[in-house]
Formats: structure tokens, sequence, C-alpha cells
């Protein structure tokens, strides 16, 4: 099922197979195959409720698939989020999750968590290797803020940053856990075009970092710009993959999204005589234009 | 007013004068408020020189003229710190230190503790000796002073201006706007002897506030003591030496932790009274107990109701191993051992209440616990011979358990020490000294550690806490463990310096302390997640219902309207760290991003995005 684009050399990262979720009677994901080979960007799209999330809270632990199974490189993942974490899938949240009341640094640090040992005898004690094991993740912290362009604002509550920034900070603190893929849950919500094009540039730069990377998204110009792969989910079941431009000339992909047209739909004759019609209108109500054209 | 602004500016250059907003509540000319308040406060601070009442029926004999006793001295120290403020106005040389921050807020303040003070000690004479023809012209001399003080330094321009450009209507907004501030700037590098002296004459004033709030030996004097140290405090606050102050500690911080315990270790040295030593050692276990539920409810983020109970555990294997001849056990262990032993249970008992407990969360869990509380109450109650094995003797308790001897010396008898008798209760102090600091210690090295980070990363968001790799129960557990241990510490203490361990010390809610509401108070009231908030909540709470005998009955009810005062004025508790302090006051955040005008060929593009 799978339909590459990338060389043959890549490995898998990511394998989900038959992944089902049921809530109750709800199938809210239906037998949902996945893979994500090393330096590739994997698009997930889908209108709302199609299971997007659901999906990813499988793969990360977060749920426990009722059916299949989520494997990386090549190893079945516990469902814990914490170990999946440690096994090197990190992700962000829709609704941003930042540890608000921390600050900046703080919350980089915290994502080094599972990257770092010194447990509590160590910090009571200051055992040797506690202050370089310490000094050690604050450098690579600051190098990740760096990275993302937040260095500057390390000292800062996490929760008095704009938003754009916020959004940057979760991807810092999700590297800090230095991934092997790294999960994004709509990047760009609520993001201007400017905050857009910085946050595909900061992907691709995390892909050229050699971490494959799923998003999951709503801005198809976005997808279609950064995926060399997408799959589109609809009903929990998803109905196509393949690149892009397929994607998005695919007759289901546009069903989903627009609907079908009803049988006896208009045609091109029909369209052209009610664009006549309301020329007409036009000019016959001159005061109503401006509105009408706002609509 | 003109006249006098280059005097301010020669002190403080910002435009707090020169902005028409900023006029005074009541209208006076800038001369004559200053020179009012001036001579209001000497005129308090002479009549405390003078009789107020005949007779010495009135507790502290205010008699005597000449020489202040009793609540005269509180006036005495009020007034003299409202001539301080009010003279630095002035722009005297070597007074300008004093008010690095508001100007004119601390004067207010000040003079408001004297009138609050003398009020109040004018009150108690007319109600306890019937009648105002009880009092002499002392204290009317003193009580006018005061009322001229007030009146003058409510005519003094306030310090910072209005914001929205005139002054509130209200005459209430705009007394709580004289009493603000503005924050004081950078103060200039002073050589680091100088800077840890004055850390020293700071732990120095506290202890000696701290010492004397402790001895006050009649309730008028402790109330007066309360007054004028509240008001006192604020207006020190306002004229910026405690951000002074802080900034300093800040820079020499094993400086100042040392500067503290040495200020805590002499303590005992400036009584002469074992009960008021007694009280003292209360405060210190109560303290210590309330920072080890700090790093439960203040890093962690899980509300222990029942947190009194690992105390008890800790007490009650202490007692058990002491050798005290009511112990069913009957053996007898070091001190070092029964350490050991107690910390050991607690840290038992806390996992295995927390390992299935700690899976709820929120208020869930803060029910469990309380039932958990409770469930360790009863069971010690049971465990009497006769609704279940013999361990604890049941509500009799453990008593008569021994005094400890370590290293020879017996903390039961008083020793001479530098000349000074150290008695009983002032060894146990000093005992328990050391176990604060251990537990301050442990506090603050696991709070700046991964461990610390994650236990604040659970507290902030455990689902976000849990996808960045941490194992969300295994450190809620640890936190709870942890804390259990540092309570069982302090209990293998509190079981030798109150002589015996009954259940009913450890119950939830009960007019003494510590105990599971008083200790989630001290929290509180003191500032979660910080040191030096339990330990300042928890004397606070052990001293006012220590001090105030005489309203018992009400006791509870005026800690809850206290509490509610508090949330509602201060949620983030009297000690705040950065983050609360950020967190609920949203306003004068030096962080949140400036609203800039955006150009004018961005709007279209601001809307498209949008």
């Amino acid at each position: 099922m799978t339909t590459t684009t990338t060389a043959p050399t890549t490995t898998t990262v990511l394998d989900a197979s038959g992944v089902t979720m049921r809530f109750g009677g709800l199938t809210a994901v239906r037998g949902v195959d996945l893979t994500v080979n090393t330096g590739e960007i994997v698009g997930l799209i889908g209108p709302n409720g199609a299971g997007k999330t659901t999906f990813f809270n499988c793969l990360t632990g977060l749920y426990v698939p009722t059916e299949g199974k989520v494997a990386y490189k090549g190893t079945v993942l516990p469902p814990k989020p914490h170990l999946v974490t440690q096994a090197g899938i990190a992700r962000t949240f829709q609704n941003i999750r930042l540890f608000a009341n921390m600050t900046v640094l703080e919350n980089v640090l915290v994502g080094r968590h599972t990257r770092t040992k010194e447990g509590l005898w160590s910090a009571l004690l200051r055992l040797p290797g506690f202050r370089k094991a310490e000094e050690a993740s604050r450098e690579r912290a600051m190098e990740l803020l760096e990275f993302t362009g937040l260095a500057a604002k390390a000292d800062h509550l996490a929760r008095n940053l704009p938003y754009g920034e916020q959004r940057k900070l979760e991807i810092a603190r999700a590297l800090a856990s230095e991934p092997g893929l790294l999960l994004l849950d709509e990047p760009t919500a609520g993001m201007n075009p400017q905050e857009t094009r910085a946050a595909e540039e900061l992907i691709f730069a995390i892909r050229d970092q050699g971490i494959a990377v799923l998003v999951i998204e709503h801005d198809i110009r976005f997808i279609m710009n950064l995926c060399d792969r997408v799959a589109v989910l609809v009903q929990g079941e998803k109905i196509v993959e393949g690149p892009a431009e397929v994607v998005q000339a695919d007759e289901r992909v546009i069903a989903a999204y627009l609907g079908e047209p009803f049988e006896g739909a208009p045609g091109a004759a029909e369209a052209a005589e009610v664009e006549a019609a309301e020329a007409d209108a036009a000019e016959g109500d001159a005061h109503s234009t401006t509105e009408g054209d706002d609509k | 007013m003109t006249t006098d602004i280059p005097m301010d500016k020669t002190t403080d250059d910002t435009t707090k004068v020169s902005t028409p907003e900023a006029t005074p509540i009541i209208p006076l000319p800038h001369a004559a408020a200053r020179g009012l308040t001036v001579a209001g406060s000497a005129l308090a601070l002479i009549g405390t020189f003078l009789a107020w009442t005949w007779t010495d029926e009135f507790p502290g004999n205010l008699t005597v003229t000449g020489y202040p006793g009793g609540l005269q001295v509180l006036t005495l120290v009020g007034s003299a710190l409202t001539l301080l403020f009010a003279l630095a106005g002035y722009g005297i040389r070597g007074l300008g230190w004093l008010t690095p921050g508001g100007k004119n807020s601390p004067v207010l303040l000040a003079a408001l503790g004297v009138l609050g003070v003398t009020g109040y000690a004018m009150g108690a004479i007319a109600q306890e000796l019937g009648g105002l023809v009880n009092l002499e012209p002392g204290a009317w001399v003193s009580g006018i002073g005061a009322l001229v003080a007030v009146v003058g330094a409510l005519g003094l321009p306030v310090d910072q201006p209005y914001d929205a450009g005139d002054p509130d209507p209200h005459l209430w907004g705009r007394v709580r706007h004289a009493l603000t501030a503005p924050e004081p700037r950078r103060a200039k590098d002073l050589p680091s002897w100088l800077e840890i002296l004055i850390i020293a004459a700071g732990f120095g004033v506290g202890l000696y506030v701290f010492a004397y709030g402790i001895s006050t030996e009649y309730s008028e004097l402790f109330i007066g003591f309360l007054i004028i140290a509240a008001f006192g405090f604020t207006a020190v606050t306002r004229a910026g030496l405690l951000k002074r102050l802080s900034a300093l500690t800040a820079k020499h911080r094993n400086v100042t932790l040392g500067a503290a315990f040495a200020a805590a270790i002499c303590f005992p040295f400036t009584q002469t009274n074992d009960q008021f030593a007694l009280i003292g050692a209360n405060i210190l276990i109560f303290a210590t107990v309330a920072l080890g539920l700090n790093v439960v409810v203040g890093l962690a983020g899980l509300l222990d109701l029942g947190y009194v109970a690992f105390l008890g555990v800790g007490a009650y294997a202490a007692a058990l191993v002491s050798g005290s001849p009511a112990s069913t056990i009957g053996v007898t262990f070091p001190f070092w051992a029964a350490v050991l032993t107690g910390a050991v249970a607690s840290l038992i008992f806390g996992v295995v209440i927390g390992a299935p407990t700690l899976r709820l969360r929120g208020d869930y869990l803060a029910i469990v616990t309380l039932g958990f509380g409770e469930i360790f109450r009863i069971t010690m109650n049971n465990l009497n011979g006769n609704s279940g094995p013999d361990v604890t003797n049941g509500s009799n308790g453990i008593p008569q358990i021994p005094d400890l001897e370590i290293l020879g010396f017996n903390l039961g008898v008083p020793h001479d020490v530098l000349g000074h008798e150290l008695t009983r209760s002032a060894n146990y102090y000093l005992l328990m000294l050391v176990f604060t600091i251990i537990v301050v210690m442990v506090f603050r090295r696991s709070a700046e550690s991964r461990i610390g980070r994650a236990w604040v990363a659970i507290r902030e968001d455990e689902t976000a806490a849990t996808a960045m790799g941490i194992n969300g129960f295994r450190l809620k557990l640890l936190a709870f463990a942890l804390g259990a241990c540092l309570a069982g510490l302090a209990g293998t203490v509190q079981a030798h310096v109150s002589y015996s361990v009954t259940p009913e010390q450890y119950q939830f809610a009960g007019p003494v302390p510590p105990n599971s509401a008083f200790l989630l108070a001290a929290v509180i009231l003191g500032g979660m997640g910080t040191i030096s908030g339990p330990l300042i909540g928890a004397a606070l709470l052990y001293l006012i219902p220590a001090k105030l005998q005489f309203m018992a009955e009400y006791q509870l009810l005026l800690f809850g309207i206290a509490l509610m005062l508090l949330m509602r004025f201060r949620p983030e508790g009297l000690v705040a760290d950065r983050r609360k302090q950020l967190e609920f006051h949203e306003t004068g955040q030096l962080d949140v991003p400036e609203d800039k005008p955006l150009p004018e060929g961005a709007t279209g593009v601001a809307k498209a995005g949008a």
C-alpha cells in the first residue's frame, strides 16, 4: 500500500498497521496503515472529526488502539506516552500545551527529561555528575532555542510569548527529547501567512537534521508545499495516500471536503444562465450591488 | 507645592510630582503637609514618654513618665519610622537610601500604623479600665499626634500618577492608590562586604522583631505588635527597601541562607523564658512539616489534605523505639536510629498510601488523602488491645517519652552556653533547627534539578508532561514519598518535644497546629513553591492562636475570614515566587509584548491572514 516517493535506501521510522480505535460504539479510527520513512515529511489531512488527532494519540500512547500495532524503527511501541517519547517519538499539541508558568528555557529543559538520568539522590547530594549533566542540558536547550529563534526570550514565562512563538517553543520542547520522528498536530493553526512561511522553513530545517516529520494540517497550501507524501483520513478511514499533487486531484478527497455533486447537478450551461440573470439583476438594482458583492 | 518640587527631584527624578494628576487626597500645600506629618509624628513620639494611664492595672505599666513601656514602645517605634520616612522626603543627605521606591506612601502607611496602635491602646485602656477618663494626657498627645501625622501624610502628593489621567472619583480608590508606590530602580553595586553586612543587619532586625513578637507577654501587646508590624512591613516594602534587600539576597544566596540560620540559632539566646523557647521549637516543627508539604503541594501540585498523618507516623515510630515505659515494643534505639526508623516508616506509609491514590487527580486526590489522614488517626485509636492489637495504647497514646541524649548531651536539662542558660525547649529548638536546615536543603536542591522541573511540569499540565517523556505516576509517587519522609523526620523530634504522642494530635482540623488544614493554610498563606513562604506562614499561624488565647472560640472563624481576605487580595501568598507573582497579577509584567501599532501597509496583509 505504501507509495513511497523517496529513494529506496531510506528506512522505515514509523510503521502503523491496522490501527483501529473504538470509543464504545463509535469507531473513530478504522484500520489505518501508515508508514513514515527517514528524511520524509508526511502530511495527514482530512475534514474535521475525521480522526486525525485520535490517530495521533494512538501513535503516541495517549490512547491504546483497540486493534492494530504501532512500531517505531521495528520495535512495537508500549502504550505509555512517556515510553513512546523515550523510544523517540515527540509530539506537539493542537491546542498549545506548554508549561505556561515555567520559563521558556525550563520548558525545553523538561523536554530533555528522557535524555538525562540524574535522579533525586544525585540532586540532593549534588553528586559529581550532577552539575555537568545540568550544564549539558542547558547548553543543548539553548542550542534548540537558537535554532527556533527564541534564545533571546529564554527567561520569559512561556505564557507571555506571542502565539506564533508558543508554537515554536512547543516544537523546540519536542525536539529536546531528541526524537527520530516528530508529530506535529496543526502547527500553523491560527497563524498568519508570514508565520506559516516561517513554520514551513522550520519544519524543513528539522527534516534536514534527519528527523522524520508527520504533520496534521488543515491548510492545504501549506501541506502541498511541505509534504513528500500525503494521507487523507475521512471518517476514520484512510482513503488516499500519495504525492501531494495526486491527492489534491483525487475525486474522493474533493468529495470528502466539498461533498459530491448530486445527480442532475447544474452544468456549464445552467451556470452561464445564472450568471446572466445575476448581471441583469445587478444592473436593475444598483443600490444593492455593494452589499451583494460583499456577500 | 511647586516650590518643593526641586527638593524631591534631588532624590528622585520620576515624573510623579510634575504631573498634574498627582494631587493629594487632602489638598494641602506640600510644605504644610510634610510639616504636619513631621510635627504629628514627633508629637506622637514625645507622647510615648508621658504617662498614658494612671494605674498599672492595664498590662505593661503605662504610668511612668520619661520611660516608654509596653504599647508605648510600639508607638515610639512606629512614629520614629514615620518621622524618618517623612524627613527623607525633604531630601536630607544620608536619608535618601530609606526611600528608593515610594516616597510618600511609606509615610502614610507608617502614620496609619502609629494611629492604629495608639488608637488601639487608647481604646483598650478605656475599655478595660472603664471609660476615657482613665487616659492620662500622654495618651492624648500621642493619639492627636498620630492623627495629625495621618492627615499630613494624606496631604502629601501620591507616588504614582493615575493611569487614566483623571483621579479615581471614589475616595476609597484614591486612598488605595495613595498606598501604592513605584518599584525602586536598580541599586548601584556596593562593596560585597558591605552588602553582606546589610543582609546580616536585615536578618538581625528580622530576628529582633520575631523574638519580640514571641515574647509579648499579654495579648494587648501582641495585637499592637501585629498592627505595627503589618503596617511597618508594608511601609518598608513600599519604600522599596525590601526589594533592595531581596536583590542583595538573590546575589548572595549562600550568605543569605547562612545569615538566616545564624539568626535562627541566635533566637534561643534572646529568650530567658522556657515557655517562649517552646513556642519557637513548636513553630520550627510546624514550619518544617509545612515545608515538606510544600514539596507535595507547591512543586508537584498534589493537594494532600491528610499530610499530618505522616508527621504522626514519624512521631509514633520514634515514640515506640524511644524507650518510653508505655511503649509496647520496649526497645530503646539511639536517636539517629530512631530518626531513621521514623523517616523510613513515614516513607513506607507514604508509598503505601500514594501508590493507589496518586492515580487520581485534583479534587479526587484531595478527598482520598483527607480520608487516609482520618484513617490513620482512627487506626491509632483502635490499636489499643481492645478493638485491635495493642500497639499504640489507643487514645491514651504513648506518654513519658524520655528526653534525648545526644553524645552525652542531655537535652532535657538546662545547659549554660556562652553565659546564657539554654532551657530544655531551647535545646530542642536547636535540634529541630538542624532538621529544618536539612529540609530546606532537600527542598532547594530537589526543586532546582531535573526532578523538580518534572514536578512543576506535572503541576502545570500532566498530559503534556507525560508526552515529554516524564513518568507522571513515578514522579508523583516520589514527591509524595519525599514529602512523607520529611514530615516523618520532624515527627521524630516532635515526639520528644511534646513528651507524648496521642492520636488527637494528628487531626484534619483543630485549634492547635500542626494539623492538616493548618499545614495547608501555612503553605498557601506563605506562598506555594517558596522556601521562606511556608516558614513565615507557619510562624504566623502558630503565633497568632498561641498569643490570642482569649479568642479561642472564634479562632477558626477568624482564621477562615483571614484566609478569604488573603485569597482575594494576595492570592499568591505572602511570599510570592516569581511565577505566581506573574500568574496572578497580569499588569505590570515586564515581558508582556508591547502592542506596537502596525505600519499602514501591514494591516491589509494581517487581515488577509486572519
